[in-house]
């Protein structure tokens, strides 16, 4: 408990070293699209063929639940349109990338870390935590949330495909119940959590490669440690924003 | 020059410098040597502002810089090049963009003033044609040399090199060994090189301190270093069974 409080203090300290102004506001934006390519454009593979599968997934499982006469089918797409922007397109998405991106960042400056380039950096006087961590943040914060609008957007499309193919319901039914109640908050809202996941996953991450030690093992572990801290972070976060913005 | 006066540091319940008063001069090659362990290179660190000392003053010409605030010390360590146990090249750069990655965060030349002085820097270290590789691309002996040329680029007053010939065969060892000692005569640096190799000190200690388990205990340079009267540092000379018999053959 005492080491995890400590850990907390160092994990703002650090931050407060990363929000300050870059040397040289050129380099930070070039480092800027640099992370915005890896850790958002790379992403974007993964992120459709999830949300297409899942998608198909929604739509399948609650039209073979709805079996009910009296409950128009229509609820089909309501139901899957729902849950895609509620949950899945922002924090699982987000579980996801805590894993593929929180690893990529925390063993990438983690091994930096032990083989003495942050050192290095140091002793020229470059403030290594801005330079390395605020363009990963900052990239991740401001994309992601697009790639969260990309993720429902293909899901919705993941249904409409599987529908096209089986006929599970009609088209139309699918298409009434997509419009039905819709309510533009819903994605403001999955943004908003979107961004706040980002921050986490890529500050976390950051946080244990920067403290990385012990050899190339440590670089191992301290991804693990980043990917299980950020993914329970996500959850109570979830649950916080939530809380704050849908009550 | 550089002044340390009553260094101390410990990790946790070790002690690791006792008590260090040591002074080095421009234009010398100055050596810490000692036994593995020993605190070399946590001196070295510390004395660079990577390590915070317990107690103790280091001094660059007039000012205290371990008194100094991260943004203070940002003007001396542009002053500062330091060449690492490992190399710690970038490897997400080429080796131009090692070399130049200094150049882009504290000067405002032109691409081609940059580039001119990376080249400038490759051929002081005796390379040629790898602009564009990878530090992975490279052999140990070339990436330290890079690791050199990136620590000569903004023309340093001061040089720390952490055993610059670790892992190097004899013979390119003293060929990196001339060369900083070279570089140091050249521009006048204040260069300060850990190793517990026998060579570079023979060859290039100007000034050579010995630390054992973390005391200062000699001072001197490669002249009297072979009849220190020191019982420690006789141990460490002559380690070896090839020195032993020398010594004994000369006596
Ligand atoms: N970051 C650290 N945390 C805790 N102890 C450390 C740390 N760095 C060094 N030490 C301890 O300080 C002592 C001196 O280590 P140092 O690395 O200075 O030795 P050295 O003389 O450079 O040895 P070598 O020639 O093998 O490089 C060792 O006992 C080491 O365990
Ligand atoms: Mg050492």
């Amino acid at each position: 408990m005492k080491k995890a409080l400590e850990q907390l203090g160092q994990y703002f300290l650090l931050m407060k070293v990363v929000f300050t102004k870059p040397d040289k506001s050129k380099l930070f934006w070039k480092q800027f699209f640099v992370d915005a390519e890896k850790l958002v454009l790379n992403s974007i593979p993964i992120v459709a063929v999830i949300s297409l599968a899942i998608g198909a997934v929604i739509v399948i499982q609650t039209a073979t639940n709805l079996e009910n006469p009296i409950i128009s089918k229509m609820y089909v797409g309501y139901m899957a349109r729902e849950s895609l922007v509620l949950e899945f397109c922002s924090t699982m998405i987000a579980l996801i990338l805590a894993g593929k991106v929180g690893s990529n960042i925390s063993s990438e400056i983690g091994s930096m870390r032990i083989s003495e380039q942050i050192d290095a950096m140091e002793i020229m006087g470059v403030n290594s935590a801005n330079y390395l961590i605020l363009p990963k943040i900052a990239s991740a914060t401001i994309f992601n949330p697009l790639l969260m609008l990309m993720s429902f957007f293909l899901g919705l499309l993941g249904g409409a495909l599987i529908i096209a193919f089986t006929g599970i319901i009609t088209m139309h039914q699918y298409t009434e119940g997509l419009q039905f109640a819709f309510q533009f908050y819903y994605i403001v809202y999955s943004m908003v959590k979107m961004a706040v996941f980002s921050f986490i996953i890529t500050s976390v991450a950051s946080y244990y490669g920067y403290y990385a030690t012990g050899g190339s093992l440590g670089v191992g572990s301290s991804s693990t440690k980043a990917i299980v801290v950020s993914s329970v972070s996500i959850l109570i976060a979830n649950l916080a924003i939530t809380q704050i913005m849908l009550n | 020059m550089i002044k340390v006066t009553d260094l101390n540091k410990h990790f946790g319940e070790q002690q690791v410098l006792h008590n260090i008063n040591i002074t080095y001069n421009p234009g010398e090659c100055s050596l810490i040597i000692g036994a593995s362990g020993s605190g070399k290179t946590v001196l070295l660190k510390s004395l660079v502002g990577l390590h915070k000392i317990d107690s103790g003053e280091i001094w660059y010409n007039n000012i205290q810089f371990n008194a100094l605030s991260f943004k203070d010390k940002k003007e001396i360590r542009k002053e500062i090049g330091m060449l690492f146990q490992g190399s710690a090249l970038f490897d997400f750069a080429t080796v131009e963009e090692n070399i130049k990655f200094p150049m882009d965060f504290f000067t405002n030349w032109s691409n081609k003033e940059k580039l001119n002085r990376v080249n400038f820097c490759l051929e002081r270290v005796d390379l040629k044609n790898v602009n564009n590789l990878l530090p992975s691309e490279l052999s140990g002996g070339m990436q330290k040399r890079v690791g050199i040329a990136r620590a000569i680029a903004l023309n340093p007053k001061y040089l720390f090199c952490d055993e610059p010939n670790s892992g190097l065969d004899p013979q390119t060892s003293i060929l990196i060994d001339q060369l900083i000692s070279e570089i140091t005569k050249e521009y006048n640096i204040t260069t300060i090189i850990n190793t517990h190799d026998m060579n570079s000190v023979m060859e290039i200690g100007d000034h050579i301190g010995f630390i054992h388990k973390g005391h200062l205990l000699w001072e001197g340079n490669m002249d009297n270093v072979l009849k220190s009267g020191c019982k420690e540092l006789d141990n460490f000379v002559f380690a070896s069974g090839m020195a032993r018999k020398l010594k004994s053959t000369i006596q």
